[in-house]
């Protein structure tokens, strides 16, 4: 089973700065016609500093669940 | 953490321009409140006039939006008749320092038991991009098209010399820092002051040719400059840098407590 983090972008709200494309230390974000589209999230390390930086409120990453280590 | 829970849904997307980082701001405090784990209706946002001042009217908390630069004077009101809530003053450069220059002095003289987020980003971003006193020397704006000649504000040097309890100051590129800063003023009793530096890409970077919003952010972590790194350099060498940190951090009795001092001493007088 692979962990990718889910990244909802909320076009309604965005505004298309590019903060994100840019800001993202693993450039998961490409920026497409009008919106940034999450190109490669399986790159995404879930640090949530594009959620942090969005000023519009329009990036949601939801980590993936952490894999139970203890589980045999 | 959900920020979408602090929010007034109806009034989203708000108004702010692209790049604008007032928003980014504004998460900063919730995420402080939400790890405070303070109620919403124990907490009161004021505001003035202003971009920044728009903040309450997208956050469902207890919320105050009044006239120009005396968010201030509302607020000490507002935590005199009810000092259980938790009082927070938004303001703009503008609003805190030129209009309500005199209240913010004086809020921090009194020690009031607020904490006020100064969004500072240079200019009068919502009237059209006029100077304002935070504005540095010989940057364009509106109103100064060949130039500002004045000298700008230093508006945490101001908190710490009128008095505030907790004085601090980050950049929107320095989330985490600003995070932490503006947790550390919240559980600050007494006046306490974190003024975030924040890009205005419409008004500011446009006339100043600053590029766009993610350039502006990128000049901010270039000219950052902490406190403690900052007192072994010289004045040419802070000259256009942004100095960051704790400026003030000390415990000094509220006005409140002062004021019940004050009654108790003439209750007891009798």
């Amino acid at each position: 089973m692979k962990n990718i983090s889910e990244i909802t972008i909320n076009e309604q709200w965005c505004k298309s700065c590019e903060i994100c494309v840019s800001f993202c230390p693993k450039k998961v974000y490409e920026m497409g016609r009008f919106y940034p589209i999450a190109a490669r999230p399986e790159d995404c390390i879930a640090c949530k500093l594009c959620e942090k930086l969005c000023p519009d409120f329009a990036i949601i990453v939801t980590a993936p669940e952490k894999p139970d280590l203890n589980k045999k | 953490m959900d920020y979408l829970q602090y929010l007034r849904l109806d009034k989203m997307p708000h108004i702010w321009c692209d790049g604008c980082g007032h928003g980014i701001i504004l998460k900063s405090i919730l995420r402080s409140i939400d790890k405070l784990g303070w109620d919403k209706n124990d907490i009161a946002m004021v505001s003035g006039i202003g971009c920044s001042s728009r903040t309450p009217g997208y956050v469902d908390f207890n919320t105050l939006h009044t006239t120009h630069g005396r968010a201030l004077a509302f607020a000490t009101g507002l935590k005199i008749a009810n000092p259980r809530l938790h009082v927070i003053v938004v303001s703009g450069d503008g609003d805190a320092t030129a209009i309500g220059g005199n209240h913010f002095i004086h809020a921090a003289r009194r020690n009031i038991d607020v904490t006020m987020i100064i969004y500072n980003n240079y200019i009068y971003g919502m009237t059209g991009g006029q100077v304002s006193p935070t504005t540095p020397s010989r940057k364009k704006a509106s109103t100064a098209p060949y130039g500002n000649p004045d000298e700008p504000f230093d508006i945490s040097r101001l908190a710490q010399a009128a008095g505030a309890a907790y004085v601090a100051r980050s950049t929107v590129y320095h989330v985490g820092r600003t995070d932490k800063y503006i947790e550390q003023a919240l559980t600050k009793t007494g006046f306490s002051v974190v003024e975030v530096l924040t890009p205005c890409p419409t008004s500011y970077g446009r006339r100043n040719k600053e590029g766009t919003a993610v350039d502006m952010m990128m000049a901010q972590k270039a000219n950052s400059v902490g406190l403690e790194r900052a007192k072994n350099m010289s004045e040419e060498e802070l000259e256009g840098k942004i100095i960051t940190g704790v400026f003030v951090d000390k415990d000094q009795k509220s006005y409140l407590t002062r004021y019940n001092e004050v009654v108790e001493q003439a209750r007891n007088a009798k």
